[in-house]
């Protein structure tokens, strides 16, 4: 039995975090993040899980001790935002290369300068080429759903990879609604006990972890990195099935929302599309076919499954809640990759909007829908969505 | 060594053992340690402060000479091994005897 219960992005992750029940814990607050951290830390106290949670600090010293408890043989997970996540950057970029399963759940948040407390993705966007498996969420359920995927593909075999589970900062992160918690027995059969095949505690047979490596081993350590990435999207599917049995949902790379027969279609992460849904519904209503696509399975990027469901729309536009300063924006650059092999590309428009929280309403999408309808973009050219000027 | 291909290599940076022996990382020396045996106590000092373990100790039942002309046997160390030695001065500073002293590389290569 499920229950419903009222509650904010960061508790549903923390409400993940509790029937993973994870060895260790490491705590260190920053907002959007620090909900996730101060739920957890009173199911500790209330003795509902039996992690150890180590308060550090600073975001350094909790990837580091996150990162000694997982080559230790720990299940480890802590949470970070923004800044947070740029000030652990120097740990964070190691743990692929050691091999590292560490799930780590990002309450996305933009990044100073100027200092801005709320939502945009340019932390994460940073964070995209170092090889962590990355997967956003649109609202606090997908949160909740995701961590458990995200943990039993980090910890598998072929793959043993970290991953982030992104939401939205406050708008998701602190926005209470009602989550499906599915039943604590289900889920804990289905997330399991990491059962590490090597680990430092033992004793009996010692190996070395993160030693020097120069030009003679580096590119071949980095290149079997990038063979355990490749093998993700496969697991993530076979994973994504067996959590359907609990959940009854659903887990693809993306969704694609009326996409068929579009005439014209928006990619976009996160919270946006489901205001991007809602545009959809009314625009179809007034018989405009129009059609969203809503990347979940960011990092390794399913470009194939991407190109398939977008080659006959004529017009596709892309809205990104960051820049890449002197690029196109991050995943605009994606789509842009996706579909360049094929031979009749999709007309391409790039939008940038909402960054350091700025709102964007129904009427903004419906504004995009509109200009992309009448044909007149350029994929050369970023537009952008509710600046001044 | 063979050098292990990357489908070959365990997980992540699980290296063969011993493969940090291929990298002689005493060419990067500017400074090399002259080690005066005579006024050598044999304390290990400069043993345990070496980042690269990169003193040679041995077992010597009959003894090496060393400070104040006393015979000392058991753990002894010999002189610095130049391929894994940086040239750091650790040793130098640590060493309560001011056995060893670092000279610039051109100077010891000079006069030999």
């Amino acid at each position: 039995m499920s229950t419903w219960k009222p509650l904010s992005g960061t508790q549903a992750v923390a409400e993940a975090m509790r029937q993973i029940n994870p060895d260790v814990v490491v705590a260190y607050p920053i907002t959007p993040q620090t909900p996730i951290v101060e739920f957890f830390a009173q199911y500790v106290a209330n003795g509902i899980v039996d992690t150890e949670t180590i308060p550090v600090e600073s975001e350094h010293s909790a990837m580091s001790a996150t990162v000694g408890a997982a080559a230790a043989g720990a299940r480890v997970m802590c949470a970070t935002a923004s800044q947070g996540l740029a000030l652990m950057w120097e740990v964070v970029a190691a743990v692929p290369g050691l091999r590292l399963p560490i799930v780590m759940p990002v309450v996305n948040r933009a990044l100073s300068a100027p200092i801005n407390i709320h939502c945009d993705h340019s932390d994460t966007m940073g964070a995209t080429t170092i090889g962590w498996i990355q997967i956003f969420s649109e609202n606090g359920q997908e949160a909740y759903e995701n961590m458990l995927l995200a943990i039993r593909l980090a910890e598998h075999p072929d793959i043993l990879l970290p991953a982030m589970v992104m939401q939205d900062g406050f708008i998701t992160g602190h926005g209470v609604e009602n989550v499906e918690i599915f039943d604590n027995d289900k889920v804990k059969a289905f997330v399991g006990e990491r059962n590490p095949d090597r680990y430092l505690l033992d004793t009996e047979h010692p190996y070395t972890i993160g030693p020097l490596a120069l030009p003679d081993y580096y590119f071949e350590i980095k290149r079997q990195q990038e063979e355990a990435t490749r093998h993700v999207k496969k697991i993530y599917l076979e994973i994504g099935k067996e959590l359907s049995k609990i959940t009854k949902k659903e887990y693809p790379y993306f969704e694609s929302y009326k996409l068929e027969d579009s005439d014209a279609a928006i990619v976009v992460l996160s919270s946006t599309a489901g205001t991007a849904k809602d545009t959809v519904d009314k625009m179809r209503a007034e018989g405009k076919k129009v059609g969203l696509l809503k990347p979940k399975l960011f990092r390794p990027f399913p470009y194939k499954e991407v190109r398939t469901v977008l080659k006959n729309i004529p017009v596709v536009g892309v809205l990104d809640r960051s820049m890449a300063f002197g690029a196109y924006a991050p995943v605009y650059a994606e789509i842009k990759n996706a579909l360049f092999e094929l031979e009749k590309r999709p007309k391409l428009q790039s939008y940038v909007f909402g960054l350091g929280g700025k709102d964007i309403f129904k009427s903004d999408i419906e504004k995009a829908f509109n200009e992309l309808l009448s044909g007149e973009v350029s994929s050369e050219k970023e537009r952008y969505i509710g600046l001044r000027g | 060594m063979e050098k292990k291909g990357w489908r070959e290599l365990m997980r992540g940076a699980d290296l063969p053992p011993a493969s940090s022996l291929d990298y002689k990382t005493g060419s990067w020396r500017t400074l090399r340690p002259i080690w005066d045996p005579n006024k050598c106590t044999h304390c290990m000092f400069c043993v345990a402060y070496c980042p690269d373990m990169a003193i040679s100790v041995v077992k010597s039942e009959e003894g090496v000479k060393g400070f104040n002309g006393r015979i000392y046997k058991g753990i002894v160390r010999l002189e610095a091994d130049l391929d894994f030695c940086k040239g750091c001065g650790i040793c130098a500073h640590e060493c309560p005897t001011h056995a060893i002293e670092m000279i610039r590389e051109e100077e010891a290569t000079s006069s030999k």
